[in-house]
């Protein structure tokens, strides 16, 4: 059975052993300068795990983490550092990609026990919605910024705008996708609008951000901090909690993703073209196996067209597929962002969607779905290069 | 939206455009404020190429040259904006920002504003023309390229 090909892989190789966040804030009111938050997020997950946080001898972020692996690691005292690994660009696109750097540092040998995580007070180093302060500029911006796409949602709602078009997409799928978070946030006391629900018309009469967005289909600006802990499978089972499996792991996009601006040949796409076969094939496993989905809303269309990138339905299927019955635990065909997710739980730059990944599968989301044995992250729609993560339990190995 | 002169011209206060410190896309900032539109044409494989880069993505030939080509395509997409992300813009809202393919161009894109009510319909597919929008009392002066719906002709 075993061929030299079939040695390259993770599946199965490593193992989640513990998650831990902070507190999720609205953007400026975390208590905390952001370090803080990072430290008490890396220490809740070794606590969950019950490993002594002197014992990581790895880190790894995404998006430019400002909390440096060397800091931490001074901080934390650990006897020693053995991989700091930066995923480069492609903002929440590295949300999966940094659990999958981990995980390769962990099966090459170079470390034994790696945190990811991901810190970020947008209260303290800026808003990602707002720009000021910026004179002159160049490269990508200055092709967009003068004109005044500046910010995320004006970047991303052309891309969204050319799906509608291309597929015939209605504004009622991404409403469903808005709908599904909120349902969830309302079941978890961790999100930011739990005790807030959305309905149908609420969604409907709130104002467009930018057109085709509403104010629900963008995500939040929040405060707060989120790490795991991995570890190889052969010491997976010495922890406090059941150990989740990394099935599988793909990053990149495809052919000139990059090319600015907004010239990539395949415009009108989420990026997962080439990724999600990745995925499919290190898994061997399909979108029929997939039980929950947390896939990464920076704005809800580019959640539509991620899912069907990842093979739920096909585009001109969406209008049909997303609805909010489709969309929700326990019951849902496809039960999404079960945590809340950016739009509702915290926007933790995806790394949350990770998290709660986990809790599917060790059976301890607020919002459990009825299968459990394999769980789907998807990172950062339409940024280049994205990622993504099928998590599993024992059973799914 | 009447009284205004280009009502769709949005305020000064916006990050100024300039080249990168390498100049790579120096003679696409100069050409416009000439009134000139330049984009990368290879004068090996003959590839189009926008945004610049210093090679040529088809052939891997360096320093593809710099071609002028007429200012006017068609919508490819477009968006407008109504919240905004920038206080110079608060009184601004909402305006249109459009993605015009130059099929002409090897079918390169570029964004730019629609000229015109804010409030107009947009509809993908439309024939536009470029609008060279000059602001030479910047520091440092640059000019952007606008575009507005073309005279209906057949
Ligand atoms: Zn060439």
């Amino acid at each position: 059975m075993s061929k030299p090909g079939d040695q390259r892989t993770l599946r199965g190789r490593v193992a989640v052993v513990g998650i831990g966040e902070t507190d999720y804030y609205r953007h400026g009111a975390s208590p905390d300068p952001e370090f803080k938050l990072a430290l008490k997020a890396i220490l809740a997950a070794c606590k969950d795990a019950g490993l002594d946080p002197r014992d990581i001898d790895g880190f790894s972020s995404y998006s430019d983490d400002r909390n440096d692996a060397s800091r931490l690691a001074a901080a934390l005292g650990t006897h020693r550092l053995r991989t700091a690994t930066m995923q480069w660009g492609g903002g929440g696109g590295g949300c999966c990609a940094a659990v999958a750097n981990a995980a390769a540092s962990i099966v090459a040998g170079l470390a034994d026990c790696v945190v990811v995580f991901r810190a970020l007070a947008q209260g303290q180093y800026g808003r990602f919605g707002q720009v000021s302060g910026v004179e002159t500029i160049s490269g990508e911006k200055a092709y967009l910024m003068p004109y005044g796409v500046l910010a995320p949602p004006q970047r991303f709602a052309m891309k969204v705008q050319r799906y509608m078009y291309e597929h015939g997409v209605s504004q009622d799928a991404q409403r469903a996708i808005a709908l599904a978070s909120y349902h969830h946030a309302q079941a978890n006391p961790r999100a930011v609008m739990h005790g807030k629900p959305l309905d149908r018309e609420k969604y409907d009469a709130s104002r467009w951000i930018v057109e085709p967005f509403h104010l629900y289909d963008c995500c939040m600006e929040n405060d707060g901090a989120a790490a795991l802990v991995l570890v190889a499978e052969e010491r997976a089972r010495e922890f406090r909690q059941k150990p989740v499996f990394l099935l599988g792991a793909a990053i990149g996009s495809g052919h000139r993703s990059g090319a600015i601006p907004h010239n990539a040949p395949h415009y009108a796409s989420a990026g997962f073209d080439t990724v999600a076969p990745d995925l499919y094939r290190m898994a061997g496993l399909g979108p029929c196996d997939v039980g929950t989905v947390q896939a990464y809303e920076n704005f809800t269309g580019g959640v539509v067209m991620a899912l069907a990138e990842h093979g739920f339905f096909e585009p001109e299927q969406a209008n049909d597929f997303l609805t909010l019955e489709n969309l929700i635990a326990p019951s849902g065909r496809l039960p999404l962002n079960t945590s809340g997710g950016n739009l509702a739980e915290c926007y933790m730059h995806g790394f949350e969607l990770v998290i709660e990944a986990v809790r599917q599968v060790r059976g301890t989301s607020t919002s459990q779905g009825r299968r459990n044995d394999v769980a789907m992250v998807i990172g950062g729609p339409m940024v280049t290069p994205a990622s993504n993560l099928l998590l599993g339990s024992e059973a799914a190995l | 939206m009447s009284g205004r002169e280009m009502p769709n011209h949005l305020p000064e206060g916006l990050p100024i455009p300039v080249p990168e410190l390498d100049g790579l896309s120096a003679p696409y900032w100069n050409g416009l404020r000439e009134n000139r539109l330049l984009v990368q044409r290879c004068s090996h494989c003959d590839a189009w190429q926008f945004g610049p880069e210093w090679i040529c993505n088809a052939c891997h030939a360096f320093d593809p040259a710099w071609t002028e080509i007429e200012p006017c395509g068609r919508i490819f997409s477009w968006e407008r904006v109504w919240h905004s992300s920038h206080a110079t813009l608060r009184q601004h809202l909402p305006y249109v920002a459009v993605l015009v393919e130059i099929p002409h161009a090897g079918s390169v894109r570029m964004v730019g504003n629609l000229l015109g009510d804010p409030l107009q319909a947009v509809t993908i597919g439309t024939a536009v023309e470029g609008c060279f929008e000059h602001h030479p009392g910047s520091s440092p002066p640059y000019s952007l390229l606008q575009w507005r719906v073309s005279s209906p002709r057949e």
